[in-house]
């Protein structure tokens, strides 16, 4: 069965002015690690609160565990757990007063799936006697993720959990995040940070409410369609300028410590005309190398 | 039903957490309660008066002295100069110049008549008002006095006079704070209960906590009972506080009227400005927005609902925004069932009404908000 399953969704703000979501269809497995990644305004926020019945859809379908969000928002709402981008928990209630709030409203006792949060609530048990807006950005992620898991869901979604957060923090985080697919849980997560993306089974590539692309990170990147290049020299700034003359390139973008080219036909020797047109043109240390293009590379490849 | 009684634990826990709110909600109303009913003393007292006399005389002293004598008056000046009299007016030292013509003791025995000439600074108008009228009466008193003398010395005791005594119903001592206390206490239990109801349920939009409720299968009726039971119970609280507790033990005010009448109406009634609280809270999405809005009607409900100047005294437009004011109603029963001790029968339509006022504002915000999440 499918986790969610979204078909040619659209939702406008504004009346119209703005597209949010442009038919957008993917599915989502159970059991599934999902990622949904894009830049900010993409769309992934209002992908989620439509899929967590908070908004309606302009057109479009979408079921969330075979329920549809129109019509079986009850359902789903017993069976999703939601982590918003912002915080929002109450913050002058305690993390455990937070916590068996959360477990109440859906008519259970803090203690009866503490074996899901256990590793979680452990990290913030020396807290719990703490005001919610008293804690630290990482802590109050975690309390957040064991409030969307109290009522163990079916189905996880995560807006942009990590961001803010300090890397430590983020790497902890995804590696709770495995636990939880081990224990079967679907998992929805949006994030505008590409590096995590090699961290999710599958991936959609988000952009100006349209998806990119879909695939496993692996597949994305299989379809990047010509080698890639870095390319560095002492001045990289005038590096750049000098690339982005050169008819010969498909594309040219600063990457890191790189500027990233890669050419409009494969021709082996054009590497080497690069390398001397450079030299011509003053620049020192250059030096050149092909590399395996990331999540990134693919997102702007994709972009234009 | 269990949701909710976790929904109201929540929310109380919260409210009584609140260390900036919570003497806002408790101790703020009392505080008022106590100081402006002492303050909003229509009577006016110390009226500036500077005179103007042109005459010295007797008579003119007889004047003076009656009127000084009153107590309302405090004489600033006396002196013969119209013109020093004015600079005293506008200086704002004084209120009011009474000039008192040459010849004033003459004129007034040969042709039994004189004119007197009165200038107030009308700029307090209420006090204007208040002390020409003060005067008049003082001087219409002197007149009368002054010819029931000669009416003696010419032998005619036969003077004809209509003497007016009136009583004062139902506070026989005209008495403004049993007055306005109760009407009062009127007013902050509707500010309590609109503003507070209205803020928290915006704090939960701005927090985005909403949200987090709205994924969860709580279901918008349970929600919104468990905003509006609390502010409720505040409001009852409250109520009794400033009624017993200060409007007994405090002014001695003492309700005449059935207490469970007069409670089933306030419960009503505060069903009626809950509603009104919900209301502003689906129009706004900040804590600010929702006080601007909420302002704006007390504001209104302050100035136009009897609490200051008798509705019947408005025109006739601004009546009808009077009679659109659920505040109105509370003020006029609590008046009726405090002072006059009046019974259900009596205050039936505003039962109505306010019941009207209570489905009315109730089933709007409901409406709005169904359209709104």
């Amino acid at each position: 069965m499918e986790a969610v399953s979204i078909n040619s969704l659209s939702k406008s703000f504004n009346k119209g002015a703005i597209q949010a979501l442009d038919a957008v269809s993917f599915s989502v497995q159970e059991g599934e690690l999902f990622g949904l990644i894009g830049p900010d305004g993409a769309g992934k926020t209002t992908l989620f609160r439509i899929l967590t019945t908070l908004l309606l859809p302009d057109s479009g379908e979408a079921t969330v565990y075979g329920w549809d969000i129109r019509t079986d928002y009850q359902k789903i709402r017993r069976e999703v757990g939601y982590m918003p981008g912002k915080f929002s928990l109450y913050q002058d209630l305690t993390v455990e007063e937070n916590l068996s709030f959360f477990a109440s409203v859906f008519g259970q006792k803090l203690t009866d799936n503490y074996a899901l949060i256990q590793d979680i609530y452990e990290q913030i048990a020396p807290f719990k006697d703490r005001r919610a807006g008293k804690l630290s950005g990482g802590m109050k992620q975690k309390l957040a993720l064991c409030c969307a898991l109290i009522h163990r869901p079916k189905l996880l979604f995560l807006d942009e959990p990590t961001t803010g957060v300090d890397a430590v923090s983020r790497k902890e985080f995804w590696e709770m995040l495995k636990k939880l697919k081990a224990q079967g849980m679907s998992i929805l997560v949006s994030t505008p940070y590409m590096d995590e993306a090699n961290l999710c089974e599958r991936i959609a590539l988000i952009q100006n409410g349209k998806i990119l692309s879909i695939d496993s990170p692996q597949g994305i990147i299989k379809q990047y369609p010509t080698p890639l290049y870095a390319v560095k020299a002492k001045n990289m700034i005038s590096l750049l300028a000098t690339l982005r003359q050169q008819e010969q390139l498909a594309s040219c973008y600063a990457f890191g410590e790189y500027h990233h080219i890669s050419f409009k036909s494969q021709d082996a020797q054009q590497l080497q005309q690069l390398q001397q047109t450079l030299e011509a043109a003053g620049h020192q240390e250059i030096s050149m190398l092909a590399i395996e293009p990331s999540i990134e590379d693919c997102f702007i490849e994709l972009m234009h | 039903m269990r949701t909710l009684i976790f929904l109201l634990k929540k929310e109380f826990k919260q409210i009584f957490r609140n260390k900036a709110l919570l003497p806002i909600i408790f101790i703020a109303p009392i505080m008022q309660l106590i100081i402006l009913p002492l303050a909003a003393d229509f009577e006016i007292k110390n009226i500036n008066i500077s005179f103007v006399d042109h005459d010295r005389s007797s008579f003119s002293q007889q004047l003076y002295q009656k009127i000084v004598g009153s107590g309302y008056f405090k004489a600033i000046s006396y002196g013969s100069s119209y013109q020093d009299a004015m600079q005293h007016i506008e200086k704002e030292e004084s209120d009011i110049i009474l000039e008192i013509p040459e010849g004033f003791e003459r004129q007034l025995i040969r042709e039994n008549k004189q004119d007197l000439f009165v200038a107030i600074n009308a700029i307090n108008g209420v006090k204007a008002g208040l002390g020409g009228s003060y005067l008049n009466q003082i001087i219409a008193n002197y007149n009368q006095d002054i010819r029931a003398e000669w009416g003696l010395i010419k032998g005619n005791p036969q003077q004809a006079g209509l003497q007016v005594s009136s009583y004062f119903w139902f506070n026989p001592h005209m008495n403004y704070q049993v007055f306005m206390v109760p009407a009062i206490l009127v007013l902050l239990v509707t500010m309590i209960s609109t503003y507070m109801c209205a803020l928290n349920i915006v704090k939960e939009k701005e927090i985005g906590t909403i949200e987090q409720i709205n994924v969860t299968p709580i279901k918008k009726y349970q929600f919104i009972l468990g905003k509006l039971i609390p502010f409720w119970l505040i409001g009852i609280f409250i109520f009794t506080i400033g009624l017993f507790g200060i409007g007994y033990l405090i002014y001695g005010i003492v309700p005449l009227g059935n207490l469970l009448t007069l409670y089933a109406y306030l419960s009503l009634y505060l069903i009626a400005m809950l509603g009104l609280g919900l209301l502003i809270s689906t129009v706004s999405n900040t804590q600010q927005q929702a006080m601007s809005v909420a302002f704006f009607f007390i504001m209104i409900f302050m100035l136009m609902s009897g609490l200051f100047t008798s509705i019947d005294s408005m025109p006739n437009w601004a009546k009808a925004i009077a009679y659109c004011s659920p505040v109105t109603y509370f003020i006029d029963v609590i008046r009726m069932l405090v002072l006059k001790g009046s019974t259900f029968n009596d205050i039936k339509v505003h039962f109505a009404i306010t019941a009207g006022f209570a489905v009315l504002l109730n089933v709007w915000a409901l409406y709005k908000y169904k359209k709104t999440s």
